[in-house]
């Protein structure tokens, strides 16, 4: 039974991936989910020096979901490389670097910067960030800049490049098509969606940054939507994220034309929800009588 | 650091006021590896709403055998009234850093509503260290209702337990922080877990009489492992700490009290 998938250049053991700021940098995880087990590990968002990120209430759950204003807390990527890195050489899962920052200089820097270190199999760029020199209008809201963004990052690496697209648009398949002109080798979505909660009581925002991002499975049916369209507005490979919890989450995804995907809010009341879909997927695939996960992308069939 | 993620099997659950309950799981590896001022990660069902753990801080270990002390105040904690002996709960933990067992004696501690929970695990093992005669603890709630159980739990361990309440119905008629400042010079340490205004309160007086002061803190948590960053408290060096890994007991010294 063949598990594995290719993400552009990118080969896979299995199409299950931790969605960044969700599985901190792979260790937080480790005493509970086997790490050696994932298809790869996408670590918490990076940027050039550290933040310290959003004062508190940082997150607030909602009706099957919860909404996080963070801030982007991160150890910088100095720290990383020396701090958190290091410590994931000991696994053969690729480990894939989320890189984000305020202007198109500090992406193509930090792309720079995780070039020819050993140990990192791909990025994967964060353009839902504001973008501070047109007004903190985020980078992937239009398609002008996400590609800007992409061909910065694109000239200063050879390595793999997925570009991770915000659902907070008109079009997502403008933006896919943006970012797959510009270079990316893969895409993934969804991203967080905007949202926001009151406190009756006090009349004052549940969260501190007052609007977050809403995750977890309530956002669903909206990400397995823009995969779906997404998918088929590009030839790059698509990597479907949004509220993804179970082996059956993960086969909706795969079957709307993901090709991989990756468990997000899920890791934070499952710790192993990722090992538990690797083994759910290889569980249908017998079911099935399929022999590999290929026969299961992009299988869906709408009665013309 | 040991962590698990286990189902246990519910023991018993005990109502010990109008919303205040009591879980006792058979939780043995939990009980082996925890220490006081840890807490666990709770999946109240199966459900995905409510979607995420609810943290609890380890009320009391007792062979293998770990008791959650929790009030009502919302859908989860709802859900987890429901269970009863023979169900079983979703359980990652034991997490975070609990309070210094090896700091200077004696100490006092002080516990204020479900604040009160972790103290008795941590009263149990004070008293297996034999440091000589304790000082009072120090206990406070609303009502006498919801502390008379409780107190009477830590003075059957043998602790004089000096009590508070915000009606009068049981013991002192006003805020348990004004227990404390008779005892502060009898004391090295002061451990404490409650809300915040009288967590910061305690923090002003021991700073004022130089006592060294330990908090244990409570925040929305989404993971309880250290990735989600959600759990922040403002922290006095600036930036933020993370109640889940950097605490939850941290050094009142360490937290920004606004």
């Amino acid at each position: 039974m063949d598990l594995s998938v290719n993400i552009g250049p990118l080969r896979l053991q299995n199409p299950v991936m931790t969605a960044s700021g969700t599985f901190g940098y792979g260790r937080e995880f480790a005493e509970l989910t086997d790490l050696s087990r994932l298809g790869a590990i996408i670590v918490k968002g990076i940027s050039l020096a550290p933040r310290p990120g959003n004062p508190p209430p940082r997150i607030i759950e909602t009706a099957c979901g919860m909404l996080n204003a963070i801030g982007l807390e991160n150890v910088g990527v100095e720290r990383f490389l020396t701090e958190k890195l290091p410590w994931l050489h000991q696994f053969a899962t690729p480990v894939i670097v989320n890189i984000l920052g305020d202007s198109v200089e500090e992406y193509a820097a930090l792309a720079a910067r995780l070039n020819d270190v050993e140990g990192i199999a791909a990025l994967e760029v964060n353009i839902s960030c504001p973008n501070v020199k047109r007004g903190g209008v985020a980078f992937g809201t239009v398609p002008e800049t996400a590609a800007e963004v992409t061909r910065a990052v694109r000239a200063a690496t050879s390595l793999p490049l997925i570009v991770k697209l915000s659902p907070n648009v008109t079009d997502i398949t403008l933006m896919a098509r943006a970012v797959e002109g510009a270079g990316a080798d893969a895409i993934s979505l969804i991203n967080t969606l905007l949202g926001m909660a009151i406190d009756t009581r006090s009349r004052k925002p549940r969260l501190a940054n007052v609007v977050g991002g809403l995750s977890g499975p309530a956002i669903k049916p909206v990400a397995l939507r823009m995969v779906w369209q997404a998918a088929a507005a590009v030839s790059v490979p698509v990597i479907g994220i949004g509220g993804i919890t179970t082996t059956e989450d993960a086969l909706e995804f795969l079957m709307a034309g993901a090709c991989a995907i990756q468990v997000g809010t899920a890791n934070f009341f499952q710790p192993n929800a990722t090992t538990t879909i690797v083994d759910g997927l290889a569980a249908y695939l017998e079911q099935q009588s399929l022999t590999s996960i290929s026969q299961v992308v992009n299988s869906l069939r709408i009665d013309t | 650091m040991a962590e698990f993620q286990e189902k246990y099997t519910v023991l018993r659950q005990e109502q010990l006021a109008d919303d205040i309950f009591r879980l006792s799981l058979d939780a043995p590896k939990i009980a082996a590896a925890a220490q006081p001022g840890q807490f666990v990660m709770v999946r109240t069902g199966e459900s995905l709403d409510p979607l995420l753990r609810r943290p609890f801080s380890i009320h009391k270990v007792i062979g293998e055998t770990v008791a959650l002390l929790y009030k009502v105040v919302g859908k989860g904690t709802r859900v987890l009234t429901s269970l009863g002996p023979g169900d079983s709960v979703d359980v990652v933990g034991p997490l975070g850093r609990g309070f210094d067992l090896d700091g200077p004696g004696p100490r006092c501690l002080v516990g204020g509503g479900m604040g009160i929970a972790p103290l008795y695990f941590l009263a149990r093992q004070i008293l297996q260290q034999d440091t000589g005669p304790n000082p009072p603890i120090l206990l406070g709630a609303r009502t006498r209702a919801e502390l008379q159980v409780l107190a009477d739990e830590f003075t059957e361990l043998g602790f004089v337990v000096l009590t508070a309440t915000d009606d009068g119905s049981l013991g002192h008629h006003g805020l348990v922080t004004e227990l404390l400042d008779d005892i502060l010079h009898r004391v090295r340490l002061v451990q404490v877990c409650g809300p915040v205004p009288m967590m910061r309160t305690v923090a002003r007086q021991c700073d004022r009489a130089r006592v060294p002061c330990q908090v244990s803190l409570e925040t929305h948590m989404a993971c309880g492992l250290g990735a989600c960053l959600g759990c922040t408290c403002p922290a006095r060096e600036g930036g933020y700490k993370h109640v889940c890994k950097d605490g939850p007991v941290l050094s009142a010294d360490e937290v920004a009290w606004i």
